[in-house]
């Protein structure tokens, strides 16, 4: 394969809390730095590079950077909402390769859980600064509900079912059966699906992820660095990141930003859609993950229903292994932000490190795809391809 | 959206104010006109109001006088809530598409392409906002 990068990916750490009312947000970031860091074997005098998002205390790198005392030539605090992370590892990659630092981290932590927050059924309370604010908060738009719309335009657009979305449920309640932190380790039908409460029509609870407390770190580092640590290497191969915007109104809303961000990563990666063995895909609402594998090039647009309920997800099982700890429908959706377990779960499946009952064989290429926030209605999107050398 | 009534105006309204620019539309819209901002380049409406055209970079947008015809373009019930509200997106018949609410109709009876016509209704913090019901 031939490919520009020079980077890898040396450490990664999904905090086992799923409810830390005892801990601070601070405290989870540096928990979860020192994980990643020991997963690695690198010490926290190593890391000359810091990367983290709008969950980070201050909503900016440099509380934490003093806080953890870190002395830096590299820092970047991109706030992209769920996907931030992802974007980061593209960065990282980027500035280790430019050799503006050799070992970066990135943090997320967060404690929703705890905090009693109505994740994606409140609306938000915002002030005036962004400029869409004053044009949309009045009516009152949740998470959920622009979700809703997305599932609801693209079953009129393409026909898509209940029982479709259900099917993602299904599958990643089939892998999360294994994962003992895992939030909801029951299997799940579609029939239970279909039958839970309506939260945003045609949304179902259990079209919903799990909110959850906890977070997650990366260590991304050189080619050099990597060498001496006795782990398997990741590699970063393909990265992309986009702001698919609200367009002045003219929107395509069940297209996603993995339309760009696909592109960008698979072209950059020299790789075809036939060799990637796993894929994590963001799954805050069942619609999206069916969304980004049409968009993303692993079925037609429009045909991501019949795709999923063939049970072409679930490990073992289906021609596309997917979100194999659960997920956010089922596993953990940390600080709302499910971007940093996405890119552990394909880690892990990538140094054979996954429960022996999801684990991909010969999984030698991984995907992760996420989007991030939701703004007028525009998101950004990023999609990161990784290879074991 | 209410139906209640409140004694305030734009004027009172921070989520107005913190956007003087966009003043001639909360003036029409207490009165029941609805403007879009429409480029001089490329004579095309956008929504959200700007002063720059999102869709040819013109710098040059004015505000027109809007038909209030749309078509329901999706929409989502949010069944929790008390009482339950649509939220929506509107295909306004000049072209963009913006989130607002279904008001005053049966829920259950919406279809997406339906055409819809703008009301107004006043927010807590004053200013009038567009939504939309069957026509």
């Amino acid at each position: 394969m031939t490919h520009k990068a020079k980077a890898y990916i040396v450490g990664a750490y999904e905090h086992p809390t799923r409810y830390a009312p005892d801990k601070s947000v601070t405290q989870l970031h540096a928990e979860c730095a020192l994980g990643a860091l020991k997963d690695a074997g690198l010490s926290i005098k190593d890391v000359d590079g810091f990367f983290c998002a709008g969950d980070a205390p201050g909503a900016g790198p440099i509380a934490l950077v003093d806080y953890l005392n870190l002395k830096l030539t590299w820092m970047d605090g991109t706030e992209l909402g769920g996907c931030s992370y992802m974007i980061h590892v593209r960065h990282a990659a980027q500035a280790i390769t430019e050799g503006k630092c050799k070992v970066a981290l990135i943090t997320l932590a967060g404690k929703p859980k705890s905090m009693g927050m109505a994740t994606g059924t409140a609306p938000r309370s915002v002030g005036p600064d962004r400029p869409e604010t004053t044009w949309d908060l009045p009516y009152r738009s949740t998470i959920a509900g622009v979700y809703g719309m997305l599932a609801h335009r693209h079953m009129h657009e393409f026909g898509t079912t209940s029982e479709q979305l259900a099917a993602v449920k299904v599958a990643a309640s089939i892998h999360a059966q294994h994962n003992e932190k895992a939030v909801l380790r029951k299997v799940v039908s579609i029939e239970d699906v279909v039958n839970s409460p309506i939260i945003s029509s045609p949304l179902h609870r259990l079209d919903c992820c799990v909110i959850t407390d906890g977070g997650g770190a990366l260590i991304v580092t050189s080619p050099e660095i990597a060498k001496t640590i006795n782990r398997p290497r990741v590699k970063i191969i393909g990265t992309g990141e986009t702001i698919n915007t609200s367009n002045g109104g003219y929107i395509r809303p069940t297209e996603t930003g993995a339309v760009e961000t696909g592109k960008q990563a698979f072209s950059e990666a020299g790789v075809s859609i036939d060799q990637i063995k796993y894929a994590s895909i963001y799954d805050n609402f069942t619609i999206m993950v069916l969304m980004q594998l049409e968009d993303l090039g692993f079925c037609k647009k429009g045909q991501g229903g019949a795709f999923v309920a063939e049970g072409n997800l679930i490990s073992g099982k289906g021609k596309l292994p997917w979100n194999t700890d659960g997920g956010g429908l089922c596993n953990n959706h940390p600080s709302n932000r499910g971007g940093m377990t996405k890119m552990i779960e394909a880690v892990r499946q990538l140094r054979g490190e996954a429960h022996p009952a999801v684990q991909v064989k010969d999984c030698d290429i991984a995907l992760a795809s996420g989007p991030g926030l939701v703004v007028g209605v525009g998101h950004a999107h990023s999609t990161i391809i990784l290879e074991r050398e | 959206m209410s139906n209640t009534e409140h004694t305030k105006s734009y004027l009172d309204d921070t989520y107005a104010m913190s956007y003087p620019e966009t003043h001639a539309f909360w003036e029409a819209s207490a009165s029941g006109r609805f403007l879009v901002k429409t480029c001089q380049t490329c004579n095309k409406a956008h929504w959200y109001p700007r002063i720059v055209c999102p869709l040819c970079g013109g710098s040059e947008t004015d505000w027109q006088e809007a038909s209030g015809n749309a078509t329901l373009f999706s929409y989502s019930l949010m069944e929790k809530a008390d009482p339950p509200y649509a939220l929506a997106w509107v295909e306004l018949e000049e072209g963009p598409i913006m989130i607002t609410n279904i008001v005053d109709c049966d829920f259950s009876q919406l279809k997406i392409g339906q055409a819809l016509k703008v009301r107004f209704r006043q927010c807590p913090e004053g200013r009038y906002m567009p939504v939309f019901l069957p026509k």
